[in-house]
């Protein structure tokens, strides 16, 4: 590095990584501008005057490090916009820019970013926008319930749809081919054989290693986005909850989080503490389930029964304290419904105690297990450098060393008032996710505790006000997958003209056809449930 | 591994219609309160005794769920409901099933799967559909990506509704229709 590349570097580092982003697209001659304030504050956003620029756009992020957080775009009439969130060091930064609603095309973020290969595949299934140099040109979102012409998503298309009658099976997907001497293909699904969401696997095998494992989605596709449009804040909020199941709390939080900065509304602080105790039971309740499911995999039937009463045990704690096992719909634009009175909090305290003892207890014995280790340690290896080429989130990338938790490095309240700590682990395989899913319950459970006592007094809500038309907010958390993105816009009489919400699974899926390699078809299920994807959150 | 059997037997049996004795925890007095297993489980069984020979097979399909459903239906199989004890287990293959659970809304994208698994189930079956989206459509209703009901693609014979309904209400749906 010669003196003057040493200066522009030392420059760089001390600059945001904001200001150094836009530095390098003014470098590259991208035209550009920086909106301030930004429509959707505390995110960044800038706009990128022209399509052309878009590919160059992606390749500055990829030279920087930013991270593709998502991707989505909507139906302006004339234009379609198409946004990206990215991510470096907790700075969120928005990009935008509009192709020609004739015919629109952009060049593709996908030979950049991994994260963006779907994402443009579902943007381009449902609003028709072309993305030139994407590696994989075959559809995603789309089976056969619309025709390839048509596209659910812009505005002349009915909420109906347009093909009465039966939807045919979409048999005739293009499958990746793998041939050779022993080789053989087993399609599995979509109806599993066992209590599970529908999805359908193409794994190629030789004898009973996996060459390669194709995931094929969007079995469960709904059309959350389509029918979100039209609908009161309220709705969508429950809408929200339903994204996937369970993630009802994390989805909820993120969209009412999106429709509050929207319409510059302060949550009260005290519903932000209720907001972040429900995020942490739901924590809690999840990797209480995914340790004995994963368990439950490799058949060590005695730890899937322990952790799963224990989960029963948090279920009825929920009910009885916030009437609902889930805790669907507890979180409302504007606050909380429910609020967390002194019996409630003893109740939370005491089952805290006896969780940690038996947890304790728990994991002695699983830990001298040789044959339970035998089954986890090395088993679904994902590399350090694949999960940070395919941005892993949540427990997935910090098994692989991928600390990024928006709780920390972009907090957001209740969070900025805690201390959270993360847990990150090298190893990668089934058994880190394992072992990271275990600290991560016992930073939820001191993590409850320090929102049961500083929490402060106050209201548990505050009176909803619809924004204005055409207002837009962003909202991020942390929900028990890993970050949540959910991006809403506001259309007359305060009517949702745009939801779009973005799950973790969605940049987790391709995380399971990587570490699956290599590994044995029987290993396949404990493997998918270590990284435990959302098909319906995928699917929409 | 002494570990584990000490581990079994200081737990205790918590499964509810016999929970015997309240030795291992002060936690199974709380756990405990949860009522109605005991006379549900009971009728439950007399019924699959009396019209299946003591055991009633069940295949589970999501058909478009937001997998809140799953989560509860699971439930039936922890120590608490622990199902299997009166008679009803959870198989593998619609084949195998006299029985298809299945949660909706059915997606559009699902419907063939649906069908087909209902065409493979053997006669003679029934269909109970899940929660709020099975029973109508619930959150989703019908779009363009959406069948709405499990009963606009196949025939259903009884309704579980909730958002999720809880276990024992699933409980108490198997129950209902087979007591008719």
């Amino acid at each position: 590095m010669n003196e003057t590349n040493e200066l522009a570097h030392d420059v760089a580092l001390s600059m945001e990584p904001a200001a150094h982003f836009h530095l390098e697209l003014s470098n590259r001659g991208v035209e550009f501008q920086a909106i301030s304030p930004s429509p959707l504050l505390p995110t960044q956003f800038l706009e990128v005057a022209k399509p052309g620029d878009w590919g160059k756009v992606a390749s500055v992020a990829k030279d920087q490090a930013w991270r593709w957080v998502a991707g989505w775009a909507e139906d302006e009439g004339n234009l379609f916009s198409v946004s990206v969130c990215l991510e470096l060091q907790g700075t969120y930064l928005v990009l935008r820019t509009r192709t020609d609603g004739g015919n629109p095309f952009l060049p593709s973020h996908a030979p950049y970013f991994v994260s963006a290969n779907r994402p443009e595949r579902h943007m381009r299934d449902m609003f028709g926008i072309k993305f030139t140099g994407h590696p994989d040109p075959r559809r995603w979102t789309r089976h056969q319930a619309w025709d390839s012409e048509t596209y659910p998503l812009r505005h002349a298309f009915p909420k109906e749809g347009q093909s009465p009658g039966q939807t045919p099976p979409d048999k005739d997907y293009p499958f990746f081919k793998v041939e050779g001497h022993g080789v053989f293909e087993i399609p599995v699904g979509p109806v599993h054989a066992g209590i599970i969401e529908p999805g359908h696997f193409r794994f190629h095998a030789v004898g009973e290693t996996l060459l390669n494992l194709e995931e094929r989605l969007c079995y469960v596709h709904k059309g959350i986005e389509k029918i979100a449009e039209g609908r009161t804040a309220e709705s969508l909020a429950r809408l929200a909850g339903r994204v996937s199941g369970d993630t009802t709390v994390g989805h909820a939080f993120a969209a009412c989080l999106a429709m509050e900065r929207a319409a510059g509304l302060e949550v009260p602080l005290r519903a932000s503490f209720i907001r972040g105790l429900l995020v942490e039971l739901e924590r809690v309740i999840n990797h209480l389930w995914d340790m004995a499911a994963i368990c439950n995999d490799v058949a060590f039937a005695f730890a899937y029964y322990q952790f799963g009463r224990l989960r029963e045990l948090w279920l009825r704690d929920n009910q009885a304290l916030f009437g609902h096992r889930l805790l669907m719909d507890r979180i409302v634009p504007g606050g909380v419904n429910v609020d967390v009175t002194l019996e409630s909090s003893e109740r939370i305290t005491k089952s805290i105690k006896f969780l940690r003892r038996e947890l304790s207890e728990l994991v002695t014995i699983h830990d001298q297990n040789s044959s339970l280790e035998d089954r986890l340690v090395a088993a679904g290896h994902l590399r350090v450098e694949d999960a940070q080429t395919l941005g892993a989130l949540g427990f997935v990338g910090r098994s692989s060393g991928q600390s990024f938790d928006v709780r920390k490095d972009a907090p957001y309240s209740p969070y900025d008032q805690l201390e959270v700590t993360v847990p990150v682990e090298n190893q990668g395989d089934v058994a880190s996710r394992f072992w990271v899913r275990y600290k991560e319950l016992w930073v939820a459970l001191k993590l409850i505790e320090q929102l049961l006592e500083k929490m402060p007094d106050g209201e548990i809500a505050t009176p909803w006000v619809s924004p204005p038309p055409d207002a837009e907010g962003l909202g991020l958390v942390e929900g028990w997958r890993g970050e949540i993105l959910s991006y809403v816009r506001f259309g007359e009489d305060g009517k949702i003209s745009r939801y779009y919400p973005r799950d973790p699974s969605i940049v987790n899926w391709p995380a399971l056809e990587k570490l699956v390699l290599g590994n044995i078809v029987p290993d396949f299920p404990v493997c998918n449930k270590s990284v435990n994807g959302s098909y319906s959150g995928n699917d929409l | 591994m002494f570990g584990i059997y000490r581990k079994i037997l200081t737990t205790g049996v918590l499964t509810e219609k016999f929970a015997r004795k309240k030795r291992a925890t002060q936690q199974v007095a709380l756990e405990s309160r949860e009522t109605g297993i005991d006379e549900l489980g009971k009728k439950l069984q007399a019924t699959i005794d009396k019209r299946f020979a003591g055991s009633l097979h069940i295949r589970q399909v999501d058909a478009g769920s937001c997998n809140g459903c799953e989560l509860e239906i699971h439930a039936l199989n922890n120590v608490y409901y622990d199902i299997e004890r009166f008679g009803v287990h959870f198989v593998a293959s619609p084949r195998h099933a006299d029985v298809l659970l299945v949660t909706g809304p059915v997606s559009r994208n699902m419907e063939a799967a649906l069908r087909r698994t209902y065409e493979a189930t053997a006669n003679p079956k029934w269909v109970i559909a899940v929660g709020d989206c099975g029973a109508c459509g619930g959150e989703f209703g019908v779009s363009y990506a959406s069948c709405g009901a499990v009963a606009n693609v196949i025939p259903v014979d009884a309704v579980v509704p909730g958002c999720p309904p809880t276990p024992l209400d699933l409980m108490r749906g198997i129950l209902d229709l087979f007591s008719c």
